[in-house]
């Protein structure tokens, strides 16, 4: 292993993984909000929205992102609309990770009981304040797990970004690769990097995981 | 001349093609403690749950406080706010503790400032004896105390109306006991009710009068003295007796 080799890259790696992690941030907290507002959409059974929305989760679930960001960043220009680089990633990102978010939610409102609902309601509460106070919270709590395994899976998926010619963690390290032929320590940083990120995300999940698990409402563990 | 406070005519129900509720008509006036028995499944829960606009019904009038709720315009959420109901499986909300469970509605619903609204849920609190649970969460409570509680939420919006539907029968029979009493002080105390329950004796000590019904009509309606002893009508007579047992002279 050529270690001054490997710490000469590393400013290359810290300027990666400073933009694949704000390129996963931005992605993962729209597609949170784009899962939300298509469980909810599905949850209500807004007539025409609600199969759009079942459509959407369809298409984004069956095709590989890769596939997605192709034709974002391939296709498009082709219909006239221009797109860079980051903006093809994040866009890519929350078109495939709003279904994955759009399901967590959903088995997170079905499982809050419908009398809950009734029994907001029979005390004078509007729909919507049912909803912002009594179903989301119990929802949510319940969707933390899948929600979490599903940032988890956004931040792993930014290594295909490479092919859109956006410099992320893995376009370096193939970069590098590809310029001095130091393959594995090129390879040995890029796992470096990416478990540099993981791990504190994989940790705050499983702590969040316990904090709001539904038996322990009250009793933060 | 002072209006009935409930006045339900002609309500007519139904699920595709069963007919739940066929043509209810009764009225309830202030201070009415009115008992709903009959058979599982003769409409009781779906007549409660038509007053508190929970289930929507084809045809007939509901008036509260003379106020056609079934006119165009009619805001069930203020509606709603004047009719309490309280459910068999209690529906405390489980992720808030005593306290924001009874201060939800009233805070959000009714608008009432947080030192008002906490006031009011602590003198209930304290009439009940509950007052030290008020930081407990619902897990944290026996069956009992929980469908006390959710009494008590229901109270907080100082309803004109009582309804409640089956509230001691998912209890064990020792949590019964302080369920029932708070319902009868309350009866005392001269709030309306409308109370669906298989508690014949507390039925008898609690009701002005009994409404019987059977498969979605009412049979009869009478007061708790000649309904439990000299009931009116055979199906009547013949519900009663699922309550009543004969001691049988043993074989040998």
């Amino acid at each position: 292993m050529d270690i001054e080799f490997m710490i000469n890259c590393l400013p290359m790696y810290v300027q990666a993984a400073w933009l694949t992690l704000r390129i996963a941030s931005a992605g993962i907290a729209l597609a949170l909000g784009a899962g939300l507002i298509c469980a909810l959409v599905r949850s209500a059974k807004i007539p025409v929205a609600s199969f759009i929305v079942s459509a959407y989760i369809e298409l984004s679930r069956n095709t590989p992102l890769l596939v997605q960001l192709f034709l974002l960043y391939f296709g498009l220009p082709k219909a006239g609309v221009y797109l860079s680089s980051q903006m093809c990633a994040i866009i890519g990102l929350v078109f495939l990770g709003g279904s994955y978010m759009a399901e967590a939610f959903r088995s997170g409102l079905e499982s809050v009981d419908k009398a809950q609902r009734e029994s907001a309601e029979s005390l004078g509460l509007t729909k919507f304040q049912t909803a912002i106070y009594v179903v989301l919270p119990q929802a949510i709590s319940v969707s933390v797990p899948a929600l979490a395994a599903n940032v988890i899976f956004m931040i792993k998926e930014t290594s295909v970004f490479s092919v859109v010619a956006l410099a992320d963690l893995m376009f370096v390290a193939k970069d590098l690769i590809g310029m001095y032929y130091k393959t594995n320590e090129a390879l040995t940083l890029l796992v470096g990097f990416y478990l540099l990120i993981l791990l504190p995300v994989s940790a705050l999940a499983a702590w969040l995981e316990r904090r709001v698990r539904y038996a322990g409402f009250g009793n933060p563990a | 001349m002072d209006v009935n406070l409930l006045e339900v005519e002609q309500l007519r129900k139904s699920y595709k093609d069963a007919e739940v509720l066929k043509g209810l008509s009764f009225t309830l006036a202030r201070g009415d403690v009115l008992v709903v028995a009959g058979p599982s499944g003769c409409g009781k829960s779906t007549l409660l749950r038509c007053i508190n606009g929970l289930e929507p019904f084809q045809s007939g009038v509901i008036r509260l406080s003379g106020r056609d709720l079934t006119a165009p315009g009619v805001k069930w959420t203020e509606v709603r706010q004047k009719v309490g109901m309280v459910f068999q499986s209690y529906e405390l909300f489980p992720h808030m503790n005593v306290l924001d469970n009874l201060l939800l509605a009233p805070r959000k619903a009714q608008g009432l400032s947080k030192s008002e609204a906490s006031a009011r849920a602590a003198s209930l609190l304290e009439r009940v004896g509950l007052k030290d649970k008020m930081k407990s969460f619902p897990r944290e409570l026996s069956g009992g105390q929980k469908q006390r509680v959710a009494i008590l939420r229901a109270l907080m919006m100082k309803p004109e109306l009582m309804l409640f539907d089956e509230v001691t029968a998912a209890l064990d029979p020792e949590m019964v006991r302080e369920v029932l009493d708070l319902m009868l002080e309350l009866a005392t105390d001269g709030m309306t009710m409308i109370i669906v329950t298989h508690e014949m004796q507390f039925a008898q000590a609690a009701a002005s009068r009994v409404l019987f019904m059977d498969e979605g009509e009412i049979v009869e309606t009478s007061s708790p003295d000649v309904f439990f002893t000299f009931p009116k009508t055979d199906r009547a007579k013949q519900f009663l007796n699922i309550f009543h047992f004969e001691k049988k002279e043993r074989r040998h």
